[in-house]
């Protein structure tokens, strides 16, 4: 299959590793990955923030690049959800609804992409550590994404997988609610990671790093004996 | 956000309130005990998600045939001798209430809970009226003691411990100091009974409206609505427009519902369904019934098409129970009638958007209050409209601007890259001004250390493999 992958801005910028992970995971299992590099960011933050003509300026380009791909993965369920189910609304009534539409029907979030569209779960990887897994909101509530990650996780050598209380629970990022409103995100954000700090885990895993960006500050802030990482990594962790 | 006194009252108590970590455990305490309960509850259903879809389809048919409705509960009503009054706001509600209160020479009034009184301020109206008003829900009479508005339009006092109940009760009525709660309960009882025998006048509100009937349905736990509404002389219902079902049989869903959200019981202790005035050869009931039906810009939300699923509230709180932001700001902050989700969602809608629409941005739009609603209220779709609303109505011209700015940015992709190459020499020097006023990322790094761009990003690892 010919994957066209979407690499949200944060991933680009700050976790380039979890999107090399993505890459290299879809190689090895035999499909050509394409990365058109105009593609930057979904226009969220616009949207969620209100300013839907703003968002329509950066999501247009994003669909004209989209529109002629095989298959879309999206490593992250948020953007995932942007361009999944609110780009069609975003566009109704205009002449690119049918276009975001069709767009939509075949993106897929990265685990549900490996999981359901490829019925793969067992990547060979192993990551000898206790994790806990952290759904992120977009990805568990807008597109239904639970059981994916959880059985990626299963198959890999080494990782016990501790569920926290907590799970879905949002940890309070929100994008730019987390600068609108940064008490109450941090307080969001301490209460996660408590219920992460109860399993014992040393790792919070989840398909969203936005949401481990927020959680990742709060913990090097807090001092706190926790690491984030992205499902992606973990699964690309193979042995050579 | 351009900021009103309404909204900078909000972001202050919020931060506030956010740091006291007594509150949060309080709170998070309290709302773990109820989840389990709930949770044990909703699993006896055979099916809960299509009761959630039975309901919210009984609710979304009855709000949008709420004339025919409301014409056929009135008529019903008024056959046996109750009498219906329209009140368009709260204005024209409190003077109604005033003008049966004052026809009847009352001097004594008890209520038992009702939302929509809260809504409309009527306590303080028969206040300054000069008669006396007593809360007789245990919740709400433990705040009207404290002067201050329910904390949760289902658990008016679940903000506080035993122990400052009890010293509540010491320092108002003198009684000994204890720390169980029947003991509590059976103080306010006693304080309570007494009030009940001296009111002229009943005050209530109602869960359900049955147009089929004609009747009101009240769910409580303690049983002072059916004291409320039997014993006084005079009794009043006040209740929004939208609580109207169409069939005695809805019930049947309805009363299990609330009962499993609201309180975690397959049904509350009370369920009373009240149909008028005492009729001739009965023994005891009201010798006057009143419903007062309030609209209160409610068909201002009916009319919106978008987001009229709102109506099809039945204030359980669920919503409320499951929200991280309410469980971190607590009820008080929303400074609402109704607070939470449907309280973020409605307020703007009830009181105006401008001043109100902070609330549809104090969210992360999580959704597991639309998650958890027993009617299927598209609650955090409903938040992000309503900000599109706000903005589309009156931009904040700095935020535009920035969106527009990144915009451009976003769409060429050197710019973006070089955009990475700054921010790897500015996170150099960014220690420097970290969390202070000159720092231009401060709403993040006051609580957060910011992420750094990468050595080598995304798309050059990208372009260096290939």
């Amino acid at each position: 299959m010919n994957v066209t992958l979407f690499i949200p801005c944060f991933i680009d910028a700050c976790f380039p590793k979890a999107g090399a992970s993505a890459v290299q995971i879809l190689e090895r299992l035999g499909h050509t990955v394409d990365y058109p590099q105009q593609l930057t960011c979904c226009g969220q933050p616009a949207f969620n923030s209100g300013y839907w003509e703003e968002t329509r300026t950066v999501a247009r380009p994003v669909l004209e690049r989209l529109k002629d791909a095989e298959v879309v993965v999206i490593l992250s369920g948020s953007c995932g959800a942007m361009i999944k189910n609110f780009y069609p609304e975003l566009f109704q009534g205009l002449p690119e609804e049918a276009v975001a539409k069709a767009v939509a029907a075949k993106c897929y979030e990265f685990s549900d992409f490996l999981v359901t569209r490829l019925g793969v779960s067992d990547l060979g990887a192993s990551f000898p550590h206790k994790v806990t897994f952290h759904d992120g909101c977009h990805g568990r509530r807008e597109l239904g994404i639970k059981a994916q990650p959880r059985q990626l996780l299963a198959s890999v050598r080494g990782l016990t997988l501790v569920e926290m209380e907590e799970a879905e629970t949002c940890c309070g990022f929100g994008g730019t609610f987390s600068a609108k409103f940064p008490s109450v995100s941090a307080a969001m954000g301490e209460g996660k990671l408590a219920s992460a700090l109860e399993t014992g885990a040393e790792y919070i895993v989840s398909n969203d790093s936005s949401c481990l960006m927020h959680q990742q500050g709060l913990i090097d802030r807090q001092g706190l004996p926790l690491k984030t990482i992205h499902l992606a990594e973990v699964l690309n962790n193979v042995q050579p | 956000m351009s900021t009103t006194p309404t909204a900078a009252l909000f972001k202050e108590r919020a931060t506030t309130i956010t740091k006291d970590l007594r509150h949060r455990a309080v709170i998070r305490g309290a709302l773990q005990k109820y989840g389990v309960v709930r949770d044990a509850k909703k699993a006896r259903f055979r099916d809960w998600q299509g009761a959630r879809t039975a309901a919210s389809e009984v609710k979304w048919q009855a709000i949008n045939h709420l004339d025919t409705h409301l014409a056929q509960f009135a008529e019903k009503l008024e056959a046996r001798g109750g009498i219906v009054h329209w009140a368009r706001d709260g204005a024209e509600a409190r003077q109604i209430i005033l003008d049966i209160v004052r026809s009847k020479n009352a001097h004594a009034i008890v209520k038992s809970k009702v939302m929509t009184g809260e809504e409309i301020h009527i306590n303080d109206a028969l206040e300054e009226a000069g008669f006396e008003v007593v809360e007789s829900d245990l919740g709400e009479y433990i705040c009207q003691l404290r002067h201050e508005a329910p904390y949760h339009f289902v658990f008016p006092a679940m903000h506080l411990t035993r122990g400052e109940i009890s010293d509540l009760f010491t320092e108002k009525l003198g009684t000994a100091p204890t720390n169980s709660p029947e003991e509590l309960t059976m103080i306010a009882r006693k304080v309570l009974r007494d009030k009940y025998i001296r009111a002229d006048i009943g005050i209530s509100g109602a869960n359900f409206a049955i147009a089929e009937t004609g009747m009101i349905s009240i769910t409580e736990n303690e049983g002072n609505a059916r004291l409320t509404c039997a014993l006084p002389k005079t009794h009043i219902a006040l209740l929004g427009i939208e609580k109207v079902l169409p069939k005695l049989s809805d019930l049947a869903l309805f009363l299990p519902m609330l009962g499993t959200v609201g309180c975690g019981q397959l049904l509350t202790g009370y369920n009373t369904m009240y149909g008028g005035p005492k009729q001739p050869g009965e023994a005891d009931g009201p010798e006057e019934f009143h419903v007062v039906l309030l609209d209160n810009r409610r068909t201002d939300l009916l009319a919106s098409t978008e987001q009229r699923d709102a109506l099809q509230c039945i204030r359980c709180g669920g919503c409320l129970n499951v929200c991280p932001i309410y469980k971190n700001i607590g009820g008080h902050t929303y400074g609402a009638t109704y607070q939470g989700p449907i309280g973020s969602v409605i307020t703007p809608h009830l009181r105006g958007l401008q001043e109100w629409k902070h609330l549809v941005f104090c969210s992360s739009l999580c959704g597991a209050c639309t998650e958890a609603c027993p009617v299927k209220i598209d609650l955090h779709h409903h938040l992000l409209q309503s900000r599109r609303d706000a903005i589309t109505e009156k931009p904040v011209w700095w935020e535009k601007l920035t969106f527009q700015a990144v915009g451009m940015v976003f769409n060429r992709a050197w710019l973006f890259s070089l955009g990475m190459k700054l921010g790897r020499i500015g996170q150099i020097f960014h220690p420097l001004i970290k969390n202070t006023p000159l720092d231009p990322a401060r709403a993040w790094t006051r609580a957060r250390e910011l992420p750094k761009v990468a050595p080598q990003t995304f798309r050059e690892w990208w372009n260096q493999r290939k």
